[in-house]
C-alpha cells in the first residue's frame, strides 16, 4: 500500500464548561473534519499558526487523544486486512500499533523525565516492550546515541546537562527505540536557536533514508517546512485550507492564507526582498469561528460569498489541493 | 536496569561527570547554613533518643532524695577561679518554715569529679519510653552510661516533685515528641499521597467526593477537632495504645494539607510531555504512575513533610498539655510540661516546665529552617 | 459571577452537612455516652441504680440509634433550636452568648492588630532586605511561629510574677470578676486585655510577616517594577502602587478565616490563662460528652470557616481580575 497513513474527516472538539454544572456550552473544533493521506517513506509537512489545530491533529494520530469523529486508517503492522481504524481502538488494542507511531516533542525541556539517566530514558521504551536483559537494552541505547551523533559514554548522565539541541537529539533516539515506521514530529526545532535548527532538521533527513522513516512534519510556519518535506497542508482554524507538493506549494501557491505565510519566509536574496504580506487581526476563535470562509475577516481578496459560504478542499488537475473559492482567478505570489 | 547506573562515580574512561538531580538538590541546599546546621542538630537529637539510656544519668523513671531540686549545672572552675576536671558540687537542703518550699543552696565544699563511661542503672536501647513489646528483641541490656558521679546530684537540670531528673527525662522525652511527629507525618503522607493521587489522576466525581471531604475537614478548626478526637481516646489505654491512637488522630486531621499538594502536583505533571511519551511507547497506568509521577511530586512532598513535623509536634505538645494526649508514666515534652498546670511549678520550680519548653520550641525551630532548606532546593529544575 | 457564588453556595452547603456529620462522629467517638461520663464522674459519688440511668438516657434521648440522634439534632439546629447542654443544664444558646462576646473582645482586635503590625512589617523588611531591623523581624517572627500560644501564654505568666509582680490571668481583677457590667468594669477588660491579644497573635503576625515579606521580595524582582522605576515614577509612589497591590493578595485571602482561627487558638490558651471564653467551654463539653453544646459550637466554628473562605475567595476575585471564576 502507498498510503501508511489516511485520516478520513477526523474532528476533535473540546467541550467548554462553565456555569453551575460544568455543563459543556459550546465547543472547541480544534480539528474539524480534516482529511488527508501521507505516504509511506515521505514526508508530510503541516503548517498553520498557533492554534490552528495542528498540534491536536498530531495528538490525534498518535492517539494521545480521542477524537470526536472520523477514522485514522494506518497501514502497519498488526491488522489483518493491512489497514485499521485506530480512531476505534482504546487502552489495550491500541498497545500493539504504540511502538509503530511515536512522536518528537517541540519541548526539549519538558518532554524528558529529567530525573532519569539517557539510559532509562531511552531504554524504558525496550524495557515495558518485552525486552528485559539489561545488557540488551544498554547496547542498543549506545547504538541509538550514535545514531543521533551522541557519545554512548553519556549514558548515565541526566538531561540536565545537555543543550536544547542535544536533548532534541535524545528525543529522538527514545522515539526510534521502537523502529517505528510513523514519527509525528509536533514542531521539534521551534524551540531550537536557528544555528541548532539545520542539524536537527538534516538529522531528521538522514534517519529517514538509513530507517525508511515517515514523518508527519508539524510546523508554525513554512521557512523550516521547505527542506524536509516533500508535501505540505496549511491549516487554518480546524481545516486544510490547502495541500500539495512542497515545490508547487512555493512557487504557485492558490490560497491567501499560504501566500501571507509565504510572504514571511527570510529569503537570501535581498534583491527579491519585498514587503512581507502582513495579515490584520488574529487567528480566528475555533470556538466561534466566523461564518462562511474562517479566514474571510483577514483575506485581502474577500467577496460576498466567502462570508456566508464555506469553500470545500477540492483538488485541480494536478492533484493541488485548495478551499477557496477565488482560487481559480487569483494569480497569488510564491516565494520566488 | 542496574541501580548503580545512577550513582556511577566519574570514573577514568568517562571524563563527564554525572550529577544527579538529587546531588543537585543536596548541593543547593547545602548552601541554606541554618538548614544545614538545624539538620545536623536534629540528626543528633534523633541519634542521641535512640540511645537515650547511655547520654541519660538516670533512669527517667527512678525517684532521688532531692524533690523540687534546682539545675545543678556541671563546672570546670570551681569557686577559687581554678580550672579542674568536670565535676558537680554538692546541694544542700533546707525549708522555708513559713511556705515549707524546699531551699536549695550550692555547697562548694563537697566537690563531685563526673566520672565518664561509667556503670549506672541498666538501661535499654531503642524506643524505651515506647514500651513496645515488638521491638523488645531489638533492646540490647546496657549498664554503661556517657557519664556520672556515685552520690552526687548530677542533675544539670534540675528534678521534679519526685526526685526525678529532668535532664534524663528530656531526653527520653525527645524519643515519644520527635518520633510521633516523624511517624504520624508519614501517616498521613500516605493517606494524603493516596487520597491525593486518586483525586489526581482519576479526577471525575471521585475527585469531587475527597476535595468536599477534604474540604469539611479543613473547615473544621483544627485545635477543637483535635481535641474532640483526642478527648475519644479512653483514659484507660495503655501507653502504646495511647501513643497510636494520638498518632493516628494527629495523622488523620493533617493529610488533608498533603493531599492538596499530592493532586496539584500531579495535575500539574500529569500534563508534562515525559508523561504522554511515556504512554505513547506503552508504559502502564501503573508504571506512569510509580516511575514518572511520583518521583517528580517527590521533592515537593519532602519539602510539606518537612513543614508538617513541627505543626504536628507542636500539636502533640499542647494536646498532652491539656491532659487529652499522652499521659504518665509516658514521657514526652507535652508530658513534662503537664507540671505546668500548676501555678506553683510555674512560679516557684520554672526549671521544670523551661526545659521542655525550650526543646520544643528548639526542635520546632529547627524543623522550620530545614524545611525552608528543603524548599530552596526542592527543584534544582525550577530555574 | 452569579452563577459562581451560586454553585460556591451550594458546595459551602455541601461541606456544611459532611462537617455536621463529621462533627457528631467525632463527638459520638468516646466509648459511652453523656449518662455514663456523667455517673462516673461529674456527680460525685452519688449510686444510681439501673432505672435511674435508663431513665436519665431516655429523658436526653441517648437510648435510640445513632442515625435518628443525629437527625433530631440536624433538624432541631437548622430550626434554631441549638438544645440544651446536659452538662449545666442551660441551653446551649444561653451559654454561648454568655461566652462569645469575651471571645470576640479578644479574637476581633487581635486579628485587626495583626494586619496593622504586619503589613507594614512585611514591606519594610522586604525594602530593606538584611537590614538590622529586618534580621530582628526574622528572628521575632521564626520564635513567635515556634513557640506554641500556650507556652507563650505560662512565660508571660512566669515573667509577669517574676518580675512585675503582676497577675496576667483571667480578664478581670478580681474585684470585676463578679460585678455586673459598668464602665470599671469595661476599663478592667481593656487594661487586662492586651495579655491574651499579645499572647493569641503573635504567632499570625509571625505568619503575616514572613508571607507578606516573601511576596514583596519576588514582586520587587518583576520587570514591570523596573519599567515603573525606568519611567520615573517615585520609589513610594511606584511600590504602593504596583508591588504592594500584588503581595497583599494573599495575605487578603487569610482575613476570611483569620476569626474563626483565633477563635480556636485561644481555645487552650483561655485554659492556661483562665479566660471565660468559648474555649475551656468546648474542652469541658468533648470531656463530658455533651453532645449539643459541643456540637454546636464545633459546627459554630466550622459555619464560621466556611463563610471565612468564601468571603476571602471574594475578596481574592476583586483584588485580582487574573483569578477566574473556577
Amino acid at each position: 500500500m502507498a498510503n501508511l497513513l489516511e485520516v478520513r474527516s477526523l474532528k476533535k472538539y473540546f467541550p467548554i464548561k462553565r456555569g453551575l454544572f460544568s455543563r459543556a456550552v459550546g465547543q472547541v473544533k480544534a480539528v474539524d473534519g480534516v482529511s488527508f493521506e501521507v505516504r509511506a517513506g515521505e514526508t508530510l509537512g503541516l503548517v498553520g499558526e498557533s492554534g490552528c489545530g495542528k498540534t491536536t491533529l498530531g495528538r490525534c494520530i498518535v492517539r494521545a487523544y480521542q477524537p470526536t469523529a472520523g477514522e485514522i486508517l494506518f497501514g502497519g503492522e498488526g491488522s489483518d486486512k493491512g489497514v485499521t481504524d485506530l480512531a476505534r481502538l482504546s487502552g489495550v488494542e491500541l498497545r500493539p500499533f504504540r511502538r509503530q507511531i511515536q512522536m518528537i516533542f517541540q519541548d526539549p525541556f519538558g518532554s524528558l523525565n529529567p530525573r532519569m539517566t539517557l539510559l532509562q530514558l531511552i531504554g524504558e521504551p525496550l524495557k515495558v516492550n518485552g525486552v528485559k536483559d539489561g545488557n540488551v537494552i544498554k547496547e542498543r541505547v549506545a547504538a541509538l546515541l550514535s545514531v543521533v551523533g551522541l557519545r554512548s559514554e553519556t549514558m548515565t548522565r541526566y538531561p540536565h546537562a545537555f543543550s536544547g539541541g542535544q536533548r532534541q537529539r535524545i528525543g529522538i533516539a527514545r522515539a526510534l527505540a521502537l523502529n517505528p515506521r510513523l514519527i509525528v514530529c509536533d514542531e521539534p526545532v521551534s524551540a531550537l536557536d536557528v544555528s541548532v535548527q539545520a542539524q536537527i532538521l538534516n538529522l531528521l533527513g538522514d534517519l529517514q533514508s538509513e530507517f525508511g522513516l515517515t514523518y508527519l512534519f508539524i510546523a508554525h510556519d513554512l521557512s523550516v517546512v521547505e527542506h524536509i518535506c516533500d508535501r505540505v497542508a496549511v491549516m487554518y482554524v480546524g481545516k486544510i485550507v490547502e495541500m500539495t507538493e512542497t515545490a508547487r506549494l512555493y512557487r504557485k501557491p492558490r490560497h491567501p492564507y499560504t501566500e501571507a505565510l509565504l510572504s514571511a519566509v527570510p529569503k537570501p536574496d535581498p534583491r527579491r526582498r519585498a514587503a512581507p504580506l502582513v495579515l490584520e487581526g488574529e487567528v480566528a476563535d475555533p470556538a466561534d469561528p466566523p461564518a462562511g470562509c474562517a479566514f474571510h475577516p483577514r483575506c485581502p481578496y474577500v467577496i460576498e460569498r466567502c462570508r456566508s459560504e464555506s469553500p470545500a478542499l477540492h483538488p485541480n488537475a494536478g492533484g493541488h489541493w485548495v478551499a477557496c473559492h477565488r482560487a481559480a482567478e487569483l494569480d497569488l505570489q510564491g516565494a520566488n | 536496569m542496574p541501580k548503580d547506573q545512577v550513582a556511577n562515580p566519574p570514573s577514568e574512561e568517562s571524563p563527564l561527570e554525572v550529577v544527579s538531580p538529587q546531588r543537585l538538590m543536596w548541593w543547593k541546599f547545602r548552601r541554606h547554613k541554618p538548614a544545614v546546621f538545624s539538620g545536623i542538630l536534629l540528626l543528633l537529637a534523633y541519634v542521641g533518643s535512640v540511645f537515650a539510656g547511655f547520654f541519660a544519668p538516670y533512669d527517667p523513671l527512678s525517684r532521688g532524695r532531692n524533690l523540687y531540686m534546682p539545675p545543678n549545672p556541671p563546672r570546670i572552675i570551681d569557686s577559687e577561679g581554678k580550672l579542674r576536671a568536670p565535676f558537680v558540687y554538692g546541694m544542700t537542703m533546707s525549708r522555708d518554715l513559713n511556705t515549707l518550699r524546699p531551699i536549695y543552696t550550692v555547697n562548694t565544699d563537697e566537690i563531685y569529679p563526673l566520672h565518664f563511661l561509667v556503670r549506672g542503672d541498666e538501661y535499654k536501647i531503642g524506643l524505651h519510653g515506647v514500651p513496645l513489646n515488638a521491638l523488645r528483641p531489638l533492646h540490647i541490656r546496657l549498664d554503661v552510661r556517657l557519664f556520672g558521679a556515685a552520690g552526687a546530684p548530677v542533675n544539670f537540670f534540675g528534678t521534679d516533685q519526685l526526685g526525678r531528673d529532668l535532664y534524663s527525662r528530656l531526653i527520653y522525652g525527645a524519643q515519644i515528641s520527635l518520633s510521633i511527629g516523624l511517624a504520624s507525618v508519614f501517616l498521613s503522607l500516605a493517606l494524603g499521597l493516596i487520597l491525593g493521587g486518586i483525586s489526581g489522576l482519576y479526577g471525575g466525581w471521585v475527585d469531587s467526593l475527597i476535595q468536599r471531604v477534604i474540604e469539611a475537614i479543613i473547615a473544621i478548626p483544627s485545635i477543637p477537632l483535635w481535641m474532640g478526637l483526642a478527648a475519644a481516646i479512653p483514659r484507660d489505654w495503655d501507653p502504646v495504645q495511647q501513643y497510636f491512637a494520638i498518632l493516628i488522630v494527629l495523622s488523620l486531621i493533617s493529610w488533608t494539607s498533603t493531599a492538596r499538594v499530592a493532586r496539584g502536583r500531579f495535575l500539574a505533571v500529569r500534563e508534562q510531555d515525559f508523561v504522554m511519551a511515556a504512554r505513547l511507547y506503552g508504559c502502564s497506568q501503573w508504571r506512569i504512575i510509580t516511575r514518572h509521577l511520583i518521583p517528580s511530586i517527590m521533592s515537593y512532598v519532602i519539602v510539606n513533610i518537612t513543614l508538617a513535623v513541627p505543626r504536628i509536634i507542636l500539636a502533640e505538645t499542647a494536646l498532652s498539655f491539656l491532659g487529652i494526649g499522652l499521659n504518665p508514666p509516658t514521657i514526652s515534652w507535652g508530658v513534662l510540661l503537664q507540671a505546668a498546670q500548676d501555678n506553683l511549678v510555674v512560679h516557684f520550680y520554672p526549671w521544670m516546665w523551661i526545659g521542655p519548653a525550650l526543646c520544643v520550641i528548639v526542635a520546632v525551630l529547627a524543623f522550620n529552617f530545614v524545611g525552608d532548606g528543603a524548599r530552596d532546593a526542592a527543584d534544582p529544575f525550577a530555574s | 459571577m452569579t452563577a459562581y457564588v451560586i454553585r460556591r453556595f451550594l458546595q459551602m452547603i455541601v461541606i456544611m452537612l459532611i462537617v455536621s456529620i463529621v462533627a457528631f462522629i467525632v463527638i459520638q467517638l468516646p466509648p459511652g455516652d453523656f449518662v455514663d461520663a456523667y455517673v462516673t464522674t461529674i456527680s460525685g459519688g452519688e449510686t444510681f441504680t439501673q432505672e435511674t440511668i435508663d431513665a436519665l438516657r431516655a429523658q436526653f434521648g441517648l437510648d435510640e440509634p445513632f442515625l435518628i440522634q443525629y437527625v433530631k439534632w440536624i433538624s432541631n439546629v437548622l430550626r434554631g433550636n441549638y438544645g440544651v447542654s446536659f452538662q449545666h443544664q442551660r441551653t446551649v444558646a444561653d451559654l454561648l452568648g454568655e461566652r462569645l462576646p469575651l471571645t470576640l473582645a479578644i479574637t476581633l482586635p487581635t486579628a485587626v492588630l495583626v494586619y496593622l503590625i504586619a503589613i507594614p512589617i512585611g514591606i519594610y523588611s522586604a525594602l530593606n532586605q538584611y537590614s538590622l531591623l529586618d534580621y530582628l523581624f526574622s528572628f521575632v517572627g521564626f520564635i513567635g511561629l515556634a513557640i506554641p500560644n500556650f507556652l507563650f501564654a505560662i512565660i508571660l505568666l512566669y515573667i509577669g510574677s517574676q518580675y512585675f509582680d503582676a497577675n496576667v490571668a483571667g480578664l478581670f481583677s478580681p474585684e470585676y470578676e463578679l460585678a455586673p457590667w459598668s464602665f470599671g468594669k469595661f476599663l478592667d477588660l481593656l487594661s487586662n486585655l492586651w495579655i491574651p491579644v499579645i499572647v493569641v497573635g503573635t504567632a499570625g503576625t509571625a505568619g503575616t510577616i514572613r508571607v507578606m515579606r516573601g511576596m514583596m521580595l519576588d514582586e520587587m524582582r518583576q520587570p514591570y517594577v523596573e519599567t515603573a522605576r525606568a519611567k520615573g515614577l517615585s520609589e513610594a509612589r511606584l511600590i504602593f502602587k504596583y508591588p504592594v497591590r500584588v503581595a497583599i493578595s494573599p495575605v487578603l485571602s487569610t482575613i476570611g478565616f483569620v476569626l474563626p482561627a483565633l477563635i480556636s487558638g485561644t481555645a487552650i490558651v483561655a485554659i492556661v490563662l483562665n479566660l471565660p471564653t468559648t474555649g475551656p467551654l468546648l474542652l469541658n463539653a468533648l470531656l463530658a460528652q455533651d453532645m449539643l453544646l459541643a456540637g454546636s459550637m464545633i459546627l459554630f466554628l466550622s459555619l464560621l470557616t466556611v463563610i471565612g473562605t468564601f468571603v476571602s475567595d471574594l475578596l481574592l476575585i476583586w483584588a485580582d481580575p487574573r483569578i477566574q471564576f473556577e
